[in-house]
Order: C-alpha cells, then structure tokens, then sequence
C-alpha cells in the first residue's frame, strides 16, 4: 500500500503554543518548522505485531491478585486511515488514572488512593479489521495545576502506530457528555467542534454487556490516504 | 471526501509506567507496580550488523530548563540503510532489527539510546540521503509531537543531504549529533533545545 500524507489534514491538531494549557508556553518551538518532503525515511515507519502483546495485555482488570475497584467498562474500536480503511496489525496503547483519578506515578501526588489491583496500563494490536478491544475501569477525574481549580475531565490516553512514522499518534479519549468539557484548555486546545467530537468516545448500548460493564466506542482515525490521480499529478 | 483525523493530546506528565516502564524515568510511588516493556531504548539486536553506538543528550525549555517528563522515539535504517518496514522494497528479512526505539527522560532531562549507526538511505530525485535517525519529541506541554532528524558529526555526506540543505546554513548545526569516544565506544551527543537560543530546527511534516 502507498500512501500519501497531505498536511492539509493536520490543520484540526492544536496549535504548538496554546497559551490557555500553560505548560505550551515555554515547550513549543518558536522558529517556523521547516517545510521538507516526505522521504522514505518519514514514509515507513516501525512494525509491531501480534507477537509484541501478552494475554491480559488488554484487561486491565486482570494485571493483579484482584478485581480494581470503580465501573468496569469495555472501550472498542476500529483504527482507520483518512479513507476510513482498516489500518490492521498495528500497536495501540494506553494509559489511564484509576477510578478515583490518581495515576501510578510518583509525580501524581492528588490525595486520592492508589488501587493495588490497577495499574492503568494496556497495550493490544488491532486485527485484521483494524478492531482493537480493552477492558479497564472508568478513569476518575482529577485536578491539575494549570488554573485555579483545573480538572481534567475523564479521559484514557492513547497511543497508536498506524502505516508510518507521519502516521504516529498519541492522543486522549472522552467520554461522552463530560460537564468538564468547556473548562479543559487541553480538549478545547482542538478549536473545530467536529475534531474535537473526533477524541470524544460514545456510548454503545448494543455492545454493553448485561450485568457486567457498559461499553465505549472509540475509533481513531490516522493520518494517510490513496493518492487521487489529481495528486499524482502534484509529485 | 477525506475523514476529519483524530487529534493529537499532550502525552501528559504520566505516560513513563504505561509506555516506558523500564526507561530512565522514575515512576513507580511505591514499588509494587509493574508493567512490561514492549519499545526501550537499546534498538540493538544479537544480529545486527554494524557499528554500535549510544546516543544522548538533553532536552531543555525556552527557559533552559531539562524537560524531565518528554519521550523520545527514534526510527532509522539499519546499517545498510534499509527499513524494517514493507514500504522499504529492499528490506530483506535477515535481521531482527527494528530501527525504533523509545526513551524517557530523567529528572535532569536526558534520554538515551544504544543502537546501530545507520546506512545511507534514498531521498527524493534519486539523491541518497546521509546517514540520519528521524527523531520524534512527546511531552507534557507539547499538544502534538515534534519531528527533528539526528545526523552524525563525522559524516561528509551531510554536506550533499537533500534535507538538510532545505535547513538555513546557520541553523544547521543544531541537527548534528557529536561523536565523542567513551571508554572506547562511541557516543554521539544530541542535545535538543525546544524553544529560543540555538533552537533545534523542527520540521513540518
């Protein structure tokens, strides 16, 4: 497969300097990037198979002596190219605070508890349909130090391969309806409203399991397409 | 009609236990926690040829400041300059190397790699491109990633590198990583500088 990767579709990621998530003030470059071609160095891009994944790599209710406490929910989805084709095989991984909100990090110091039976690590490889499935619990929200009274409203980060290394991409998922939308600099850093709908999962009530967890669905949709006759015109 | 992509987040200040556990940075509050590794950062293989080298540096703020919490991934060639990627038709499956490699900081802001130095790869109209590793910068403040190459200080091929001639003469420099010998081995020393005085070139990609 050969595809091409116009900029054009970039144009709804958040700017590098987004002066309301403060942190991009003093991280984000200040010269203009420099414009080069795509080279079959940026072209490929590496190649995880099913091999690099374990059993319960994708339960995260699984990875210890118990059940995590919080609401058990499934997240699934296809990852897609920009001609909504299955990008197959390819290394999806997340990571997420536990149902209270505080994350397995030391830097993570909200004094909320820690849960020893979740990690809020994932990782699968999407199949030949480009589905991917996890099991894991609600991540909580928390607060943050970017504003007086910041919260970070409920989210799973992801991390996502895809064709080449322009296809790279590490993002957040929503939930649907989450009160903390219009306060978050870092979801609303996404200025047009159907790219931000893009990071916010639904809900999906035909693939929620009966008394057992409500299910999520999350597609994610990466960089790259087949060239239009009009483009190969372009090169 | 093309789909609206997904749009890119911040990799926050958390990322290390989930994508690179093993790496530099400290994360576990505990002790008890675990998670294994799938990306690290010695790419080198029992079977890869060529010559094995480490790379390192800093990554700092626009104050100067080390970034203790970004992600750096590296994808490269191998010694003979082919990818491990189908794209790459010349790939020849006789090495289990991958080329990519993921580092986290640690609290003074430095990542590293050991690795193989790669070969000369194709560029566009035919030029070959010099020796070079993309580079790929995640991190808490950065709400997508940055792309920047490394290319080797004792290479004369860069003089010809279709890209880094596309690079403003005097900015150049800031994509050279500097061979030093350490305890016989090299090093090249690749420091990245995210915003003001000698700012690393970027690339819009």
């Amino acid at each position: 497969m050969s595809l091409i990767y116009p900029k054009d579709s970039l144009s709804v990621y958040p700017k590098h300097l987004s002066p309301e998530y403060r942190s991009t003030v003093k991280r984000s470059p200040s010269q203009p990037l420099i414009v080069v071609p795509h080279t079959l160095s940026e072209l490929t891009g590496p190649v995880y198979g099913h091999n690099a994944i374990q059993e319960h790599d994708n339960d995260l209710t699984k990875q210890h002596k118990g059940e995590p406490l919080g609401e058990r929910i499934i997240v699934h989805g296809h990852v897609l190219d920009e001609d909504k084709r299955p990008v197959p095989d390819t290394l999806v991984e997340i990571w997420q605070a536990n149902a209270c909100g505080r994350y397995v990090h030391i830097v993570d110091q909200h004094p909320a508890p820690l849960d020893p039976n979740f990690t809020g690590a994932g990782r699968t490889v999407t199949d030949k349909k480009g589905y991917y499935k996890f099991i894991t619990v609600k991540p909580g929200a928390y607060p943050w130090g970017n504003h007086h009274n910041a919260w970070r409203p409920n989210h799973i980060h992801f991390s996502v391969f895809g064709h080449s290394f322009l296809s790279r991409l590490v993002t957040q998922m929503y939930f649907p309806g989450d009160y903390l939308f219009p306060f978050d600099p870092i979801f609303n850093s996404v200025t047009d409203e159907k790219a931000r709908h893009r990071m916010v999962s639904s809900f999906d009530l035909e693939n929620t399991i009966p008394d057992w967890a409500l299910c999520f669905r999350f597609d994610i949709v990466l960089r790259g397409r087949e060239a239009t006759p009009l483009d190969e015109e372009k090169h | 009609m093309s789909e609206i992509i997904t749009p890119s987040q911040t990799v926050g200040p958390f990322f290390a236990y989930g994508l690179a556990p093993r790496g530099r940075a400290h994360w576990d509050p505990n002790g008890t926690y675990s998670w294994k590794e799938t990306i690290g950062d010695n790419l080198v293989t029992p079977d890869a040829s060529g010559d094995k080298i480490q790379i390192e540096g800093r990554i700092t703020d626009g104050d100067g400041q080390p970034i203790n919490d970004a992600m750096i991934e590296i994808w490269q060639a191998d010694a003979q300059g082919r990818y491990a990627n189908s794209r790459d038709d010349r790939a020849l499956p006789n090495t289990q190397f991958k080329g990519f490699g993921r580092s986290a900081t640690d609290k003074n802001g430095i990542y590293g790699f050991r690795t193989i130095k790669p070969g000369a790869v194709p560029g566009p109209n035919g030029k070959s491109q010099a020796p070079h590793i993309v580079v790929c910068i995640f991190s808490r403040g950065m709400l997508r990633q940055i792309y920047t190459r490394l290319y080797f200080s004792d290479e004369k091929a860069n003089d010809l590198d279709p890209i880094l001639n596309l690079v403003p003469a005097a900015r150049r420099g800031t994509l050279i990583a500097h061979r030093e010998l350490r305890g016989g081995s090299a090093v090249y020393r690749f420091d990245i500088r995210v915003q003001g005085k000698d700012e690393t070139v970027f690339f819009d990609i």
